[in-house]
Order: C-alpha cells, then sequence, then structure tokens
C-alpha cells in the first residue's frame, strides 16, 4: 500500500533540475507589468501628500496609483478590515505601502518606487511592549483572562514562590521565495491570480472584494511555495491585490515580487512576546498555582495576532498540570509590521514561558530540572484516577493519552542522558573558559483550528477512462510533502501506483471556501477529504463489479493496481473504463469536518482541539564564558506522529522544525532602531541557522503508536510540533549558563551571544 | 560591452550589455533560465549559485551580484545544465532526491550548484563548502547525508567546461576590461572617478540594493599581473586581485588562525569573488581582512599611473570612510613580512558561518624570555577604521608575560575604543568582548580550549 511509504517529496526531481516552477518562473505575457510598492518612512504620522511626479517621470513606468485610485474596497486584511492596501491618511509603520508602481520590468519599478516625495507630519509611535501598555493601545478591549483555581491563595500558602519575566523575540519566516503573484485578466473583468499563498481562498475573497466582483469573478491557482511558515497566510493579500487592481485597471498582466529588504520591512513576522510569571510550588519542584501575564507586540493591524495570543495562552501549560493557574494575555498594538502567522501560531511562545519556570524552579530547588518536568506532567495516559484531575487543561479540556513519561522514559535510554549530564558536569569541572549544558524538554502541541469553523475541507478526483488519477484539494505545498502524502492517501483507496495519481495545483475553481493551510492540519483535513472523495467513485466502481458479478461490493478488492471480484481480476484501468461505458461518473468531490471540537474564545472553555501531538528532544550544547558564543553539540529527539503516511517527510518536518526553532531562540534576532526601522532586514544582518549550526550529532526518531482519534490512516499533524523542539536547545544555554554561577542565569531570548554573556555575568553577581 | 561565455556547453556573445547586468537577471529574464533563483539579492542566501569555469578551474558564485562582464571567457553552468545532457542525473541531483534533500526546493538548485561544484573539485568539508547556501525547510541534515552519499561516485564528463576566447573591449570606453595593471593605471588616470570593479560582492549591493549610478566603470578581473602570492626575502607579497579562496590557501601554512577566520568569511560563493584589494580599498570597519593584516604589520602598494608608493597598512586608513587614497590611485599588492606566527584571529557574530562581524580581534604577542617584546592588537568594529590597540599595546610591552598583564592590558584596552551599538551587539558587549579576547589569547597560548568550534559531542 502506498500509505506509510518513505517516498520523496512529490516534486524532488523538479527541485533538483530547477525545473519546479513557483509564481516568478510562470512565463508571462510579454506586455506584462511589474509592481513595486513606494513605502512609508515614518512610523507614525499624517499623512498629508505625496508627490509622485518623479515616479511617474521614471523611465519604463505605465501607472501609478494611490489609495484615491483603488475602485472598490482599500483593503487586505485577514480579519478586521483594518489594514488598507495603500494608505489613506494616516500612516502606521516604516515599511507600510503607500502607492504601487507598474512598470515594464520589475527593475524599473523599483527603481521608480523610491522617488516618492512623501509628506507625512510625523506623530509619536508606539513601538514597545511598555509604550503600549502606558497609552493602552491595544486590541481588544482589556486582556484576555484563562484560567482556573485560586491562584492567589494557592500562590500566598506555597512553601516556595518565585516571579521572573521573559523576552521572546519574534522571527522573521525567511522562506527562500519572497512573496510573489500574477494577475492575468479575463474577459468581462474576470481575474485568474497566480499566487505564493497558504491561502487561495482568502485571496481571491481580497481581489474580488478589491476589484468589486463575486468571487466566482475570479480564480486563484497555487502549484508551490517556496516555503511558507505562515508568513504566506494573509501576508500575500497586498500583492495579489494590487496585481488584480493595476491588471483591471491597465488590462495588462501583471506581476509582483518583494526584493527581500522590502519583504522584511513591509510583512508581519512571529510575534515577540514578555511573558511574566509568578509560581508556586512545593519541595519537588511541584506547581501549586501560578500566574502568566502574555504581552504580544501585534503591531499595526490585528491580522491573526487574536488567534496567536489565545493559542499561546493554550500553551502556557505544556506538558505539565497546572492546579490554580490565571494567563492575562494583552495584545498590544504597536507602529511596526503587523505579526502574523508563524509555524506555532503563538504556541511556541507560550511553550517556552512553562518551559521557562521548569528551568527556573529547578534552579531555585538546586534540582535536576528534567526531575521537576516529570513532577509536574500530566498524569500518564490520561489518567483520571487520581483526586486531582491530573488530566485536566486549564480551559477544560480532558488530555486524554498522555504519553509523554513514557516517550521521555524512551528518549532519556536512546539518548543515553544520565550518563551525558554527568559528563557535562565532570566536562564543565574541568574546563573554566567553555561550558557545557544539556536539557531534556517536552511539546505537547494542540490540533486544530482554535476559530472552529476553519475545520473543513474539500477534494475533488476525476478517474479518467484509462484508470490515470487527477488530484485536487484544497490544501497548499509549501514544501511539508502535503501534496506527496494527499497523494499516497489517494492511490491507498484505488490500490494503485502513487504515479498513477496527478497531483495538480490548489485551485479555488476546483475546490471552494478552503481554509488556510496552516494549523499544521494539511494532511488530516485534506487527507480526509481527498479519502472521502475516493471512496465514492471506488464505491460507484465496486457497485458496478458487484451487479455484474452477482455478488456483494463488499468483495470487490482494490490491491496493488487490479481490482479483484469473485474470482476475476481486472486492471484499474479495464474498471475504469468499464464505469464510463456503463455510464457511471468518474468524479467526486469529497468533504471532511473535524469531529468533536467546540470552544469558546471568550469564556476560555471547552475542547478547541482534535487531540494533542507529542514530541521531546534532547539537546547538548557549549558556550563560551568569554564571548557567549554558542553551538549546539547534539539532539535527539523522539516524535509523535501517529501512524506516519510517510516517515521521510514527517522526519523531515522534524528536523527541519527542531532547527528552525532552535533559530528562532538563538541567532534569529530582530532588531528595530528608536524610529520604528527595522534594522535586520537581509540576511546580511538577520541571521537564519546556517548548514553548520545543525547539530553535530542529529538522531530523529519516530514514537511508535497512532493516532487515538480516527484520523486518515490514524496519522498526526506534524507541521508545527517540532518547531517546539528546538525549546531544549534553549533550555541547554539555560544549564550551560547555570554552571558558571550561582545566581540564577535568567536568559533572555534570542539566546544570542550577547545575551548569553549577559546571563553569564549575572551568574556571579 | 561586448562579452562571450559558455553557458550550459554553448558559447553565448553578447553585443552592448549594460555593464551592471547581473547574471541572474539576464538568465532569468533574457534567456527564461528560471531554474537559478533569487532569494536575497545580495549574495547571502547562495539560492542564485552557479558554476564558472575559467583556465584556473571551476568554482561556485552567487549571480546575483556577478555582472556580465566579469563572466568574459569564462564557463557558466547553471542548474539546468548540471543533469547530463541526455537528461541522467548528476549523483548529487540522485542523492538529493534519494536523501530527501528538498522540501519547498526553492534553495535546491543553488545547493545542487554548490554541491555539484564541490563534487567536482572532490571537496568533502560539505559544512564548509554549503555555508553561503541557506535553507529555511530542512535543517541541513538530509543536505549533508545527500553530499556525502555521492562523494565517491565519479564526476559526470560534461561537467568538465572549457572557457572561450573572450570578446575585446575598447581600452579607452567609459566601460573597460583592462588586460594589464599598466592599462589600468593609464585608463584610471583619466577616469579618476570611475568605480573599480574586482569581486563584486559590495559594488554589486551598490547597484541592486541601492542603485548608485557607478559612472566609468572598469572590471579588473582582466588584469593578469595583479593576481597572485609571490614569497621573497621580504615575506608574502599578495596580488590585490587575489580572492580570499586564494589567499586562504597561501596563508594558511603560514599563519593558520589567519586562514581559519578566512574560512568564515563570506562564504565559498563569496570568497571565490572577494579580493583582498577590494576588501582593503572598501575601507570598511568591519571587514575581516585589514585587522589580521595589520596585526602582521602588512605594507600596503599603491599605484598611480607610472607613480607607486608603499605604506604600512594602518596608515591607509585614515577615519570612517575615508582613505589615504589619491585620485586614480588603486592597490597593486600587499607584504605581510615573515614572522614567527603568534597570531590569533577572534571573529565575533552572531552566526559562526558567514555573517558580519560584530567584532573581529586579531592579536599577535611575541615574548621573549618571559617578557612580552612585541604586541600588535588590531580590532576592526570597535571604531570607525581597523585600528590597534596602542594603549593595551603599551601596557603588553616589556611586561612580563602573565594574566595579571594580560588583565592590565585589558584595562588599558577601554582607553583606546569607543564603540558604537548596532544591530550586531551593543557598545559596551563589544568592549567587554573584545577585553576578554587578550584573556582568551593568554588561556590559548597556556593551551586551554577557548573556541565553542574546537568543541565535539
Amino acid at each position: 500500500m502506498s500509505v506509510a511509504k518513505p517516498l520523496p517529496h512529490d516534486a524532488a526531481l523538479l527541485h533538483v533540475t530547477g525545473a519546479a516552477r513557483y509564481v516568478d518562473d510562470i512565463p508571462a505575457p510579454k506586455d506584462a507589468l511589474h509592481l513595486a510598492f513606494g513605502l512609508s518612512e515614518v512610523a507614525a504620522g499624517a499623512l498629508n501628500g505625496m508627490d509622485l511626479s518623479r515616479v511617474r517621470a521614471a523611465p519604463g513606468v505605465i501607472a501609478v496609483l494611490t489609495a484615491q485610485d483603488l475602485p472598490f474596497e482599500n483593503d487586505v486584511s485577514a480579519s478586521n478590515h483594518d489594514e488598507p492596501l495603500l494608505a489613506t491618511n494616516v500612516v502606521h509603520y516604516v515599511g507600510q505601502p503607500l502607492f504601487v508602481v507598474a512598470a515594464t520590468s520589475h527593475l524599473a519599478a523599483r527603481h521608480a518606487a523610491r522617488l516618492g516625495d512623501i509628506d507625512i507630519t510625523p506623530g509619536q509611535a508606539v513601538l514597545s511592549i511598555e509604550e503600549a501598555l502606558a497609552q493602552d493601545s491595544r486590541f481588544e478591549d482589556g486582556p484576555r483572562v484563562y484560567g482556573r483555581g485560586d491562584v492567589e491563595q494557592a500562590l500566598s500558602t506555597a512553601p516556595h514562590k518565585i516571579s521572573g519575566q521573559l523576552e521572546v523575540g519574534g522571527q522573521e519566516h525567511f522562506y527562500l521565495e519572497g512573496q510573489a503573484a500574477l494577475a492575468l485578466p479575463q474577459e468581462e473583468g474576470d481575474m485568474v491570480v497566480m499566487s505564493s499563498t497558504q491561502h487561495p481562498t482568502e485571496i481571491q475573497h481580497k481581489v474580488a472584494e478589491a476589484l468589486g466582483k463575486p468571487m466566482h469573478a475570479v480564480r486563484v491557482e497555487t502549484r508551490r511555495m517556496g516555503g511558507g511558515f505562515g508568513g504566506k497566510e494573509s501576508q500575500g493579500n497586498a500583492l495579489a491585490v494590487a496585481c488584480a487592481i493595476v491588471a483591471q485597471a491597465t488590462g495588462r498582466p501583471c506581476r509582483m515580487r518583494y526584493d527581500r529588504d522590502d519583504d522584511m520591512i513591509v510583512t508581519g513576522k512571529r510575534h515577540d512576546f514578555r511573558i511574566d510569571y509568578t509560581v508556586g510550588f512545593d519541595d519537588d519542584g511541584g506547581v501549586l498555582g501560578i500566574d502568566f501575564t502574555h504581552h504580544a507586540r501585534c503591531g499595526w493591524a490585528q491580522d491573526l495576532s487574536l488567534p496567536v495570543a489565545d493559542r499561546a495562552m493554550l500553551h502556557a501549560d505544556n506538558a505539565y498540570f497546572l492546579p490554580a493557574v490565571r494567563i492575562t494575555s494583552h495584545r498590544l498594538k504597536t507602529n511596526t509590521q503587523s505579526a502574523t502567522a508563524f509555524r506555532g501560531f503563538g504556541g511556541p511562545q507560550g511553550m517556552l514561558g512553562i518551559e521557562r519556570v521548569m528551568d527556573h524552579i529547578a534552579s531555585h530547588l538546586g534540582r535536576e530540572p528534567l526531575s521537576v518536568r516529570r513532577k509536574n506532567f500530566y498524569a500518564s495516559g490520561g489518567d483520571t484516577s487520581g483526586q486531582k484531575k491530573r488530566n485536566m487543561t486549564p480551559y477544560g479540556q480532558a488530555v486524554e493519552d498522555f504519553i509523554l513519561p513514557e516517550m521521555t522514559d524512551a528518549l532519556v535510554a536512546s539518548s543515553d542522558y544520565e550518563t551525558r549530564r554527568a559528563s557535562v558536569a565532570s566536562w564543565n569541572a574541568q574546563n573554566p573558559i567553555l561550558k557545557k549544558g544539556i536539557a531534556l524538554t517536552p511539546v505537547k502541541f494542540g490540533i486544530s483550528f482554535t476559530l472552529t469553523h476553519l475545520n473543513q475541507a474539500g477534494a475533488l478526483v476525476h478517474v479518467y477512462q484509462d484508470g490515470s488519477i487527477h488530484l485536487n484539494h484544497g490544501g497548499t505545498e509549501m514544501g511539508q510533502g502535503l501534496f506527496q502524502k494527499v497523494a499516497q492517501v489517494a492511490a491507498a483507496r484505488f490500490g494503485v501506483d502513487v504515479a498513477q495519481v496527478k497531483i495538480t495545483a490548489t485551485d479555488t475553481g476546483k475546490v471552494p471556501n478552503t481554509s488556510a493551510t496552516a494549523a499544521s492540519s494539511g494532511s488530516d483535513l485534506n487527507g480526509m477529504a481527498v479519502q472521502a472523495a475516493c471512496d465514492t467513485i471506488r464505491k460507484r466502481m465496486a457497485d458496478l463489479l458487484a451487479e455484474r458479478h452477482q455478488c456483494s461490493a463488499a468483495e470487490v478488492v482494490f490491491q496493488e493496481g487490479t481490482v479483484e471480484v469473485a474470482g476475476a481480476c481486472y486492471s484499474f484501468a479495464e474498471v475504469a473504463q468499464m464505469a464510463y461505458f456503463a455510464r457511471v461518473s468518474l468524479s467526486a468531490t469529497g468533504f471532511y469536518k473535524t469531529p468533536k471540537v467546540k470552544w469558546d474564545r471568550i469564556k476560555g472553555e471547552g475542547r478547541p482541539f482534535f487531540y494533542f501531538a507529542y514530541g521531546a528532544a534532547v539537546t547538548e550544547v557549549v558556550i563560551d564564558t568569554l564571548t557567549g558564543e554558542n553551538r549546539i553539540l547534539r539532539a535527539d529527539i523522539l516524535h509523535d506522529v501517529g501512524s506516519s503516511l510517510n516517515p521521510s517527510l514527517d522526519i523531515g518536518q522534524i528536523e527541519g522544525g527542531y532547527v528552525q526553532g532552535a533559530g528562532w531562540l538563538t541567532t534569529e534576532e530582530l532588531v528595530w532602531d528608536d524610529k520604528g526601522h527595522l534594522r535586520t532586514h537581509a540576511p546580511s544582518t538577520y541571521k537564519i541557522p546556517a548548514c553548520s549550526d545543525r547539530p553535530d550529532v542529529f538522531n530523529v526518531a519516530l514514537w511508535e503508536g497512532e493516532n487515538r482519534e480516527e484520523t486518515v490512516y490514524r496519522s498526526k499533524a506534524v507541521g508545527e510540533p517540532p518547531l517546539m523542539l528546538g525549546i531544549s536547545a534553549y533550555a541547554a544555554l539555560c544549564d550551560a549558563v547555570q554552571a558558571c554561577g550561582p545566581a540564577y542565569a535568567d536568559l533572555q531570548t534570542p539566546a544570542t551571544a550577547e545575551a548569553v554573556f549577559a546571563a553569564v555575568q549575572r551568574t556571579r553577581q | 560591452m561586448d562579452i562571450a561565455f559558455r553557458l550550459n556547453g554553448e558559447t553565448v556573445a553578447l553585443r552592448d550589455v549594460a555593464p551592471t547586468t547581473t547574471l541572474l537577471d539576464w538568465l532569468r529574464e533574457d534567456r527564461g533560465l528560471t531554474g537559478t533563483k533569487e532569494g536575497c539579492n545580495e549574495g547571502d542566501c547562495g539560492a542564485c549559485s552557479v558554476m564558472v569555469t575559467d583556465d584556473t578551474g571551476a568554482q561556485a558564485l552567487n549571480a546575483c551580484i556577478l555582472f556580465l562582464p566579469q563572466l568574459n571567457g569564462k564557463a557558466v553552468r547553471t542548474v539546468e545544465g548540471i543533469a547530463a545532457p541526455d537528461g541522467s542525473l548528476h549523483p548529487v541531483q540522485q542523492a538529493m532526491v534519494d536523501h530527501h534533500g528538498s522540501q519547498c526546493g526553492f534553495c535546491t538548485p543553488g545547493f545542487i550548484v554548490s554541491m555539484a561544484t564541490a563534487h567536482l573539485q572532490g571537496k568533502t568539508d560539505h559544512d564548509t563548502q554549503l555555508a553561503g547556501n541557506l535553507c529555511r525547510c530542512t535543517g541541513y541534515a538530509p543536505i549533508i547525508r545527500a553530499a556525502v552519499a555521492a562523494e565517491c561516485a565519479p564526476v559526470p564528463a560534461h561537467m568538465h567546461d572549457e572557457p572561450v576566447e573572450k570578446a575585446p573591449s575598447d581600452p579607452g570606453g567609459l566601460y573597460v576590461q583592462p588586460r594589464s595593471a599598466d592599462e589600468l593605471a593609464a585608463w584610471y588616470l583619466n577616469h579618476p572617478k570611475a568605480t573599480l570593479i574586482a569581486g563584486a560582492t559590495d559594488v554589486g549591493l551598490w547597484v541592486t540594493k541601492q542603485f548608485r549610478d557607478l559612472g566609468p566603470v572598469a572590471f579588473l578581473n582582466g588584469c593578469a599581473d595583479l593576481t597572485g602570492i609571490e614569497e621573497s626575502a621580504e615575506g608574502l607579497r599578495i596580488g590585490a586581485m587575489t580572492t580570499l579562496t586564494d589567499m586562504e590557501t597561501a596563508i594558511e601554512p603560514l599563519y593558520p588562525s589567519f586562514a581559519a577566520m578566512i574560512r568564515r568569511y563570506g562564504s565559498v560563493q563569496v570568497r571565490n569573488a572577494a579580493t583582498i584589494g577590494g576588501n582593503i580599498a572598501n575601507g570598511s570597519p568591519i571587514g575581516d581582512g585589514p585587522p589580521a593584516l595589520i596585526a602582521l604589520g602588512a605594507t600596503l602598494h599603491l599605484r598611480q599611473g607610472q607613480t607607486r608608493r608603499s605604506l604600512p597598512l594602518e596608515d591607509f586608513f585614515l577615519d570612517y570612510g575615508k582613505q589615504d587614497r589619491h585620485p586614480g590611485e588603486f592597490i597593486e599588492a600587499i607584504t605581510i613580512p615573515h614572522q614567527p606566527d603568534r597570531l590569533r584571529c577572534y571573529k565575533l557574530s552572531k552566526r559562526f558561518d558567514q555573517d558580519i562581524s560584530a567584532l573581529c580581534a586579531c592579536l599577535s604577542v611575541t615574548v621573549d624570555s618571559g617578557q612580552v617584546t612585541r604586541a600588535h592588537l588590531a580590532l576592526g568594529g570597535m571604531a570607525g577604521i581597523p585600528k590597534r590597540a596602542a594603549t593595551a599595546e603599551a601596557a603588553l610591552v616589556g611586561a612580563p608575560w602573565s594574566e595579571d598583564t594580560v588583565r592590565s592590558a585589558m584595562q588599558a584596552l577601554a582607553e583606546d575604543f569607543q564603540p558604537l551599538s548596532d544591530m550586531r551587539a551593543s557598545a559596551a558587549y563589544r568592549l567587554k568582548t573584545a577585553q576578554n579576547m587578550l584573556l582568551r589569547y593568554w588561556h590559548a597560548d597556556q593551551g586551554a580550549v577557548v573556541s565553542p568550534l574546537e568543541v565535539t559531542p
């Protein structure tokens, strides 16, 4: 069966030969125009006017549009209609698009876009968390608060109580392919848009609004992205809408891609957070009560910040039972890029908070951090027998299958954790300048969109007369291998080789009303929808054969490219042709909606997640106490993907997620100056992990098990959870720093060399 | 300008190309060869890597900051030309498929070209060979597995490219490709405001990011007599057009710590293009070459027309953005005097590989009978120019070589520099770590392990 096979990525051969086409590689008709935005260089102020005569006079410029030229909606927001495509009277951040230039080449458009003479009266920019709090600059009326129990009582009676504060850095997606779109005008003012997007339906919706057309007049196609990571969930709207508007205005095809610096200056990133905590605990480190305050810097527009901040709250427990807990979340509005979705969607920030607390407790008690973690774990296997119901999350969803104690045991053994912890200690005793650290951190990540209605998906499957299969669904391919996994499902349903399945571009004209490929949901949702479509066709085929052979449809077996029934054996192609001649439809749609989920985000109660995905990582690091320079030496990972649809693709997600998560917490530092200019807007200044930053020894294994819920072939989602395995790198750095002195290390993130150096100094104070 | 080169085996002759057209734009827009990708347009991500062969061999370069005239007379192989003409995959391509080395695939063409070039050269230090190729999906592990798997496969015959005959350039025009230092000297006297382009790893960004008008332009890669390294009684004389790659090879046996720092200078693609002359002439306060050369007491050789002069390298840097260079004057070479190797180069950056230094400390302390007899402490990133720490040096020279002496030099160093805060580091951190690097030097001299790079799991 094609499912569970370690097949390569569906486009691997195209990738390695350079033949895989991305949006900017699609040949455009000869008269295509190229677009670029003129950007605000002021973080906040009144936009008095723009003299664009030099822009218009620049070589190659065909058209220049401002907000006044937009015929219908001037909005590219994914949520709250608060994100004008082009600024009107007010500017909100450095990098906000003010006008759009259409020129005969990409280079001409970029040159011209810098020539605007912009009159802005600067106002008071709100840049930091402190400034936003002081001015009560926020989304929603006040902070959201989730929790349970009497936190004050628990804190006041606890034998030990500590407080702390953790800066959690943001993160640039740094998808290698920048944002890009291509709009091709059609008859009757219709529009076809090729977009590098995780959310074709959203692009369709925003383009239709901007053109004043019904959604049926806009078709959006996405074959693949050169990376997404959440950064193409909403951030592609502006380019697609701009292309469509100019295409409509000029009648010419329009394409647009951001230069890397523009991409980093214009688009949103992972939310940076500040997390304050006070925790009360017993002598063994068992948490009795905890009070978290999350401050999320959301930027200028709402975008997806509310669900991001919600998810951070929903992961403030991670793997630990918190008897009395309060999580207060401030969603702060600042004059910076509008922070957006990024792999984990707030989960990583929330999780980092509690992992930091575990280390802080361990440091306070002088205990081994892993013992404190184990002490606080949810009840194994979702055991509800204890009086305190140690399987209940703060939001009232029971953890029904908690497997982390067993996974932790297995990883401790396979990584030789205990022995290595001892050798780290002895190595540190012998080395005055360099120090090593080691840590194990767990991951429990909730799977489902917390906005319940998004948990649906559609598929369209055709079987042709020759037995070849055309596969389409609403998910998008951004490198995660979704298309191959889903093709493996389709091939398995028909019992054919996966090569017989043609994977086709995501297309709003084939499958409508799709959700973003996000929240790790791609294969769960689309795999099930495709399975449903395939099963519809298969049933029709089986019914036909059953009637002909006078047996029950259940006796028809599809396997290894053949269809067997009552002693007869047909090729799949023969059956397809038979069905055609018998006038049986060989095309079907499939639909899936996730069961069981129900969530009230205002109360903070319900079952937001269908299930949890688990993982654990051990990381060993070395730091230099003289400079703070640091390096990951080894990582061992055990991760739960349920019953894997494709172990190779899953391991790829885990390895990549870990390195991306470790990068977030170490070298990836976003720096804004006091005027709100992002100073790290290119790979020269913003440092994602390079080849040698991966662990020298890197062992990744999959946990043997299957999803207790009825997911597609009992698999589990894998897109986001592994990113949070990177938290073990941060915890290992904390451990190494803690070896330098008695005072609490208080390592902040990103743990750059400078941050590590500062923490080393603090331990010696 | 007129140029000729080979592209994936076929000869290309272009007439009147704009001198600052990048190879990447030409490939994608004029040739429709879209396999080569633009990821950053500044030579930092490697998605645009191409293989360029000249009579010295093949090397990987970033096409986004490679101007077409730099290719005159060479052979270019893009990702479309890595598989054999009959379509069979190159061993690194097959290995990348087999080992799941691609996910989103956008960086993959650049990786394939870098890997195929390293494979052709028989190089297996994969982390170094691929430091200039960023991948955001895989975490690199499967890519390295693929590179290792392909190591022993034979090099396909089509990978051996032959250079072609250069298209001639008008030696008196505004855009020239001089064939010798003499030709350059004469032309530059007549065009003193011209831009000299060596490897274009910095000038490339003036064009792709800053849209600067370069004025008259001379491409120096035709000046064979500006390239090369000669050893004489005086020392090592390194031609200005010597690439950092060639320099690393020559320096390695003499000053291994300097060579180890060069390995972290840019990436393979950048070092294959960047020249030591460009690194010096550029005058950047954060260039990594000058501090090491200053610590070694190097002499700079300048030429204006037929006039030549030499000066200590440290005197060339006058102030931020200002060098002791006359109109029409250019760097011909630099000489490193022979000396026992006491040099240690400490480059501090957010990321070990392919990152610009927050601070670069190149320290050389000579000790005779327990006394410090000479101290050259040259630092980059601490002032507007690469600069020696005169006060700290004075605290060392004549004193016994001890930790106490080092600690007093560390104190003194605070009087030598008032560094700035920027996105790479704060002023306080720069100063403290610069001081600590003296301590690191001391500990290293006592045989201690001082760098995380030396530690294995």
